[in-house]
């Protein structure tokens, strides 16, 4: 009798093998290397990023998967894995490249890893390989938040992040044992056939998988950690956070509940309804008292967090097609607002005050133009990316008949449009100090803030193109 | 996009504010001038594009595109209150054109359930009868947005703040065209879109127009600061319009986009014209002059025109927008027409006596003394303003002939869709399009 070897078609996880391979070997040479040739390590992390997301756009289309769906190749995964490929790439970027200044390769070699997690968070339909991806990307973001160690506020949110997210993949895990114990399963697509769908047992582990989740893309209650994390951490790893984490925790959310679990939506649309609600107005409102901008800037990736659950409740093809397109947008313009942070406090001042920027507009209006643009696009104005993704999520949430969700979040972004446009205020209508701070930026952090802002207001006034490909998501995605 | 005989004369006004505010500010903007210019044109894009769009997505962008280049000129150019009534104005006006976000997707997918087809255009979304509770939903939506822009009564205390605050060409534009923008919006969007609905509202709306008129003419009246009398005088105009669009006759409506023109040139004027004593004097308090006729001739017949024809004297331009209104006022509601003729009155209480003690008088403050009267830049900008006044007063029929044909055709389409909802099941679509020109963007 012939022994098949199953196929293993490689291409489907390449971009992990890719990432995985660079991380190595930046950590690896990190001691081999004397340190005048240190400054090799981070061109070499974003050529990875690049070598990745060249074995990952032929899989547009392409939809594969590999071993019953525990690794897939949608265009779900892919558009997923670009912006996590983008955000990492940015994030590389403003990580200071040439100021002296070298984090060391760990750190780099830290980010690969957290950006394989992600990856893998975004390409499975099985909840453990789900569970382990989150794993691999929250350790690294673990030792991340802590990485200015003589810093005390770094370390007191790393020590925070990690406690708090310990409990929360507790929490997942246990729903992800108590889902296997009804069903047998821990596939998506097999156990959404299971007949034992609506024992107690089963709808407590799909709760608990939302905690979990939830705790991650931080929505109410579960953003206690956002503020204090995102302020401790060293800025290049908040922007980070910001961006990819986040949509990770989101193509996670998006896969086992919009993809995998739609026949269950009337069991858990209610709580999303109401976990939007209380996440976008809680977190705007909370940012209007805040006076660092970085805490700030963490109360309103909260309050998008929420806006993205908007999408989720909607469903749909709509649904996901807008929360893909807000992902991607939020992350380009909030990379882009901490790039503008960095280069205020490039020179190791904090500089992290609303009254830092004092007069920054009206001294050096560049930077001050692409604040600016960052700002508008937050809050959803007219003719920015920010603006057409959520007017793509209010359009998801009408059309599927969420219009009172619809007129809350449009109430929301005009709570968000005050302390959005303050900071505005405060660069152009304020008088600089004598004492101002002199923003010397880096080539690169200017690079990823020309490419932000260039593609913020690019997405805004030409944004077919992208929701094109978005709205494609939905079509050939594995079930 | 598209022009027709509404939107044509408030294009040319816009384009003829603009130059006109910015020649206005050679010398008063002195710093940043570069910032002030971008903002300036970026701002004349956006009030253009909002009056020619077609499509209402794209005209929801071109409306809130606007407001940030007017937040940064009141923001950095203004008064000393300036990032209070910056805030204010940017809040107020995001408040209402959210939530007519809201509508505007709502009305685009019940364009689909109705046609089968997606789209934002205006002129397909004119064919489409609606039912009348999401008629009655989406006008509201539609008229707060609308009516905080005009503004309307309640809605109107944004606008004493922004236009006191904002440097000489910002109060210019923002008087002159912005306000402008929510009339067209009820005009353009209101009356066709959900013409039960606009009936419906008559009442209400007028009720509000007339308060308007009578309070912002008594509060203008108490003003001891001549722009914010000038800005309370807007409220009482604004609401003259309102009233003329919501008498739904011809007439009234004529001379309700009439009036729309006639305010941004007279209150424009008045505005350049406090402007330009501002500059010489540095203050714009009403007790702080008296006599300056003696002092500046050319200035205080400048004026006097002007006043006369926000007043609307016959044979000026205001005479024959506000006739016209309370002509087909009378027509529809006897009530409404004596009372906002009560509102002239007012208003020619509040700007003479405004007049009289700027203007005449001794000369009792040595500061006023020395105050040069307009240099050539000054008689420029204001003489071919005043040519728009006397023009418009004497010979209208240009203005009106032109405007006639679009408001018929507008009104033909409101009553055939409202017959359309009594006699056929909702979601009709009538075949029957307005008269105009579509220009395609290449």
């Amino acid at each position: 009798m012939p022994i098949t070897i199953p196929q293993i078609d490689f291409r489907v996880i390449m971009p992990e093998i890719v990432i995985t391979l660079f991380a190595c070997l930046v950590m690896l040479l990190e001691p081999f290397l004397p340190d005048r040739r240190k400054w090799i390590l981070p061109h070499l992390s974003w050529t990875g990023v690049f070598v990745a997301a060249y074995f990952c756009l032929p899989l547009w289309n392409s939809n594969l998967s590999l071993w019953q769906g525990q690794a897939l190749a949608d265009n779900l995964s892919v558009i997923f894995k670009i912006i996590f490929l983008l955000g990492t790439l940015l994030t590389i970027l403003i990580s200071y490249l040439k100021s002296g200044h070298h984090w060391g390769g760990e750190y780099y070699s830290l980010i690969l890893f957290s950006t394989l997690g992600m990856m893998i968070m975004a390409s499975s339909s099985d909840l453990i390989v789900i569970f382990l991806g989150l794993e691999v990307m929250s350790i690294a973001l673990y030792v991340l938040a802590g990485f200015n160690r003589t810093d005390l506020k770094s370390s007191e949110s790393a020590m925070k992040y990690f406690l708090m997210g310990a409990f929360s993949t507790g929490f997942l895990l246990y729903g992800i044992a108590l889902i296997y114990g009804t069903t047998g399963s821990t596939n998506l697509n097999i156990l959404v056939n299971n007949p034992h769908l609506t024992e107690p047992l089963f709808i407590t582990g799909l709760g608990l998988i939302l905690v979990g989740l939830a705790f991650k893309v931080a929505t109410v209650p579960f953003h206690m950690w956002v503020p204090d994390v995102y302020e401790g951490a060293p800025t290049p790893i908040t922007a980070f956070m910001a961006a990819g984490p986040k949509a990770a925790g989101f193509a996670a959310l998006l896969r086992v509940f919009l993809i995998g679990l739609t026949p269950l939506a009337p069991m858990w649309i209610g709580i999303l309804w109401i976990l939007a609600v209380l996440t976008m107005t809680l977190g705007n409102v909370l940012a209007i008292a805040q006076m660092n901008i970085k805490r700030m800037l963490a109360y309103s990736s909260i309050a998008h967090a929420g806006y993205v659950l908007i999408c989720i409740v909607a469903g749909g093809d709509a649904g996901l097609s807008s929360a893909v397109f807000y992902l991607l947008v939020y992350s380009l313009m909030t990379i882009g607002s901490f790039a503008v942070i960095i280069a205020l406090g490039e020179k190791g001042e904090k500089n992290e005050e609303l009254a830092d920027f004092r007069g920054l507009g009206l001294k050096y209006p560049l930077l001050g133009v692409c604040m600016t643009i960052f700002m508008v696009s937050l809050s959803g104005i007219p003719p920015t990316a920010g603006f057409v993704g959520k007017f793509y999520i209010f359009s998801a949430a009408v059309k599927n008949g969420q219009l009172a969700l619809a007129i809350i979040g449009v109430l929301n972004s005009l709570i968000s449009v005050y302390y959005y446009l303050r900071v505005v205020v405060i660069m152009f209508m304020q008088e600089a100090p004598s004492t101002a701070v002199v923003p010397h930026s880096s080539w690169s952090v200017q690079l990823a803030l020309w490419l932000t802002a260039i593609t913020t207001l690019g997405l805004g006034l030409f944004p077919d193109i992208l929701f094109k490909l978005t709205q494609q998501s939905w079509l050939l995605t594995l079930r | 996009m598209g022009i027709d005989g509404i939107s044509l004369f408030l294009i040319l006004l816009t384009t003829f504010l603009t130059v006109v505010s910015i020649l206005s500010s050679w010398t008063a903007v002195r710093e940043k001038v570069k910032g002030f210019m971008i903002s300036m044109l970026l701002l004349e894009t956006g009030m253009i594009g909002v009056f020619v769009a077609l499509d209402l997505f794209l005209f929801y962008v071109f409306w809130e595109a606007m407001l940030i280049p007017m937040y940064f000129l009141i923001g950095i150019w203004g008064g000393p209150r300036k990032i209070y009534a910056t805030i204010k104005f940017v809040l107020f006006t995001l408040f209402g054109s959210l939530l007519m976000l809201v509508a505007i997707i709502v009305l685009y997918f019940l364009q689909h359930s109705y046609t089968g087809v997606y789209t934002f255009n205006l002129l397909e979304m004119y064919k489409v009868v609606l039912p009348y509770g999401s008629q009655f939903w989406l006008f509201y939506a539609f008229a707060l947005a609308f009516a905080i822009k005009v503004p309307l009564f309640p809605f109107h205390t944004w606008l004493p703040d922004a236009h006191v605050e904002a440097p000489t060409a910002g109060s210019v534009i923002l008087a002159g065209v912005l306000l402008k923008m929510g009339t067209y919006g009820f005009l353009r969007f209101c009356l066709p879109l959900f013409p039960d609905a606009y009936q419906s509202a008559i009442p209400l709306i007028s009720i509000l127009a007339l308060i308007g008129i009578i309070y912002g003419a008594m509060v203008a009246m108490v003003q001891k600061d001549v722009k914010s009398l000038v800005a309370y005088s807007s409220v009482s105009h604004l609401g003259f319009v309102m009233l003329g669009l919501f008498a739904l006759n011809v007439q009234s409506v004529q001379g309700g986009i009439l009036q729309m023109i006639n305010h941004g040139i007279s209150t424009g004027a008045l505005f350049l014209l406090v402007g330009m004593i501002y500059e010489r004097r540095h203050s714009r308090l009403i007790d702080d002059f008296g006599g300056v006729a003696k002092v500046m001739p050319v200035f205080a017949g400048f004026f006097m025109i002007v006043t006369l024809s926000s007043i609307g004297l016959p044979g000026t331009n205001g005479f024959i927008g506000e006739f016209l209104i309370i002509l087909g006022a009378f027509k529809s509601n006897m009530v409404y027409a004596i009372l906002a003729a009560l509102g002239v009155i007012l208003a020619a209480i509040y700007m003479l006596w405004m007049y009289q003690r700027v203007f005449f008088g001794k000369v009792d403050k040595p500061a006023n003394e020395k105050l040069l009267d307009l240099n050539l830049r000054e008689k420029l900008i204001l003489v071919p303003l005043v040519i728009l006044i006397f023009w418009i007063g004497l010979y209208p029929k240009p203005y009106l002939s032109k405007m006639e044909k679009s408001v018929t055709s507008l009104f033909e389409l409101a009553g055939q869709k409202s017959s359309a909802l009594q006699s056929y099941p909702a979601g009709t679509v009538i075949s029957e399009t307005l008269n105009v020109k579509q220009y395609s963007l290449k």
